[in-house]
């Protein structure tokens, strides 16, 4: 039991997804294996993305990212507004705990539970695919901040949020377009140019390209492009979530 | 010596509604207070304000000395909250809980506090127990020991013994006035009037986020001449005219004579025997909190 207030409250939002393993880490991984075997057994001998890599391994890693991601944003989105709802998020507020480590710790507790999640990805596709490790650096620090970001984003919705519909907007109508159109089943360079260009403007596109880069050493756009606008969003939503933790917004009257 | 609350000028407004219009409050080291209003009046306002949990409009509130926005860390750890509203997590068990709760406010090896607490509440057996598994008043009890885990001078608590059963009641005052004893300022606000009566020694008033009454709870009951006298007179007798000035209520055939002084009763009574009014019935009822603060809310 750890005994620092941030370390705490990591612990806590930790053992509070690890407690319900099954919804929260074993469901989302069946969920990606079922996307991986109903896609690379449709797909699988008509589309080649990259020259020397087969489609199912394409969208392994893009399988990875999207579920690390979806997964660190519902960690702490519905972390925060279960206990908002049932009012039990006083008990993180009446503790001498900062705004910063409160942001600290709902962050990290998405990034390990999007990384668990990930991770399990992962290793029930290994048995399937043979995937390669270009560049293992790259890989990890795209898992990094990308989780970062959503886990941020996470703690942003579930801070807005009054309601659970709200926050299932937030999800279906944001997360879940800039998860799936930005290039896990496919490369953006089969679309047609105005999806491309749209495409850009979707920051997770960067962090699905720059993930797959560290696996195939090819990518859609330059890694380095990719890390400046992946580093630049989580900057943003980073000083965004912390302005609105200093301010209390929604959380202290 | 350093106040354990003190509260000036304390202003909180939501949009068009002012909930705190200017608090003026202390509260002494060691005291058993009671911040009582009628449903609206800012007591949660006020104590959420204590807390950390809204932010004033404008004033200075502090908690053992500590600023609760300058010295926020300081004046949290001198604080225990028990919230009005039954809330609980339910990921986590009784002992869980408490861990937890150490957790966040710094404190390592909490067991054998965390141990006399439960024993304390009588929650020793329930520490495994999931909280979704436990009654009403078992997780009002948890609430209490979360806002005691780490040893706070100053306890608040919002209404704790709304919906709770008259034994769960008298456990927890007789645990509360222990805790006084042992030298916790005890901060209470509560709609039950008899309870701030037996228990608080100083109690303030608010009414519409202002304190319209700050004294002495023996003070606040010397104030009124409500040692009242309740009459069902018999035969259709009716009350000799001279008394008429007495008369404060007239309920169900009912008539309740008010005094300032409790021998004057004698010579009322003496009145209606030489008016041949015959009594079928007689109360004689002190002053008391309920009648006060009826009195204090309709003046202010």
């Amino acid at each position: 039991m750890p005994t620092g207030a941030f370390s705490t409250l990591l612990y806590k939002e930790t053992l509070r997804f690890w407690k319900v393993g099954f919804q929260t880490v074993a469901a989302p991984v069946l969920t990606s294996l079922l996307y991986l075997l109903i896609f690379s057994h449709a797909l699988e001998a008509h589309v080649r993305v990259f020259e020397s890599v087969s489609y199912t391994a394409f969208l392994v890693p893009g399988l990875v990212m999207m579920s690390l991601l979806q997964n660190a944003f519902a960690n702490s989105s519905s972390s925060l507004i279960q206990s908002k709802v049932t009012g039990n998020i006083i008990f993180v507020l009446l503790p001498p705990l900062s705004y910063r480590e409160f942001f600290a710790a709902y962050v990290l507790a998405a990034m390990v539970r999007g990384l668990v999640v990930g991770l399990g990805v992962w290793l029930t596709t290994l048995w399937l695919v043979d995937l390669h490790y270009a560049y293992p650096l790259w890989i990890v620090v795209f898992a990094l901040l990308g989780g970062a970001i959503l886990g941020a984003l996470g703690v942003i919705a579930g801070i807005w949020a009054d309601k659970f519909d709200q926050l299932a907007a937030f999800q279906n109508f944001i997360i879940m377009p800039l998860t799936f159109l930005s290039g896990v089943f496919y490369s953006i360079h089969s679309l047609p140019a105005f999806w491309q260009t749209v495409s850009h403007a979707n920051p997770v596109f960067y962090m699905i390209d720059g993930f797959r880069y560290g696996f195939f050493g090819q990518s859609d756009v330059s890694p380095w492009i990719s890390l400046a606008i992946v580093a630049i969003c989580f900057v943003v939503l980073s000083a965004l979530t912390l302005l609105m933790l200093a301010r209390g917004y929604k959380l202290r009257g | 010596m350093t106040p354990a609350i003190r509260v000036q000028q304390v202003t909180k407004r939501y949009g068009a509604v002012q909930a705190l219009a200017g608090v003026d409050l202390e509260v002494a080291q060691g005291e058993f207070f009671g911040l009582l209003g009628p449903n609206g009046a800012g007591k949660t306002t006020l104590i959420s304000a204590l807390a950390g949990l809204v932010r004033a409009s404008s004033g200075q509130l502090e908690v053992m000395g500590h600023d609760v926005v300058a010295d926020y860390r300081a004046a949290r750890r001198s604080l225990g909250v028990v919230p009005q509203e039954l809330v609980f997590d339910p990921f986590f068990t009784v002992r869980e809980t408490l861990d937890l709760q150490s957790g966040y406010f710094g404190i390592r090896n909490n067991g054998a506090w965390i141990d006399e607490i439960l024993d304390e509440l009588d929650l020793t057996a329930k520490a495994g127990a999931n909280m979704r598994a436990l009654s009403g008043g078992m997780k009002r009890r948890v609430l209490v020991a979360q806002a005691l885990v780490h040893r706070p001078p100053v306890i608040v608590l919002d209404e704790p013994t709304a919906g709770v059963d008259v034994e769960l009641r008298q456990g927890l005052w007789q645990f509360v006035r222990r805790l006084n004893r042992a030298g916790h300022t005890i901060v209470l606000t509560t709609h039950y009037l008899e309870e701030a009566e037996s228990l608080c020694g100083r109690i303030a008033m608010l009414k519409a986020g202002r304190v319209v009454a700050l004294d002495t709870t023996a003070n606040l009951l010397s104030r009124s001449s409500t040692h009242a006298l309740r009459l069902k007179l018999g035969n259709g007798g009716s009350l000799p005219a001279e008394l008429e000035a007495r008369v404060v209520a007239r309920e169900g055939g009912a008539i309740t004579l008010g005094f300032d002084r409790f021998d004057e009763i004698g010579g009322v009574l003496e009145r209606l025997r030489a008016s041949g009014v015959a009594i079928d019935d007689m109360e004689i009822g002190k002053p008391d909190l309920e009648q006060i603060f009826v009195d204090v809310m309709r003046a202010s």
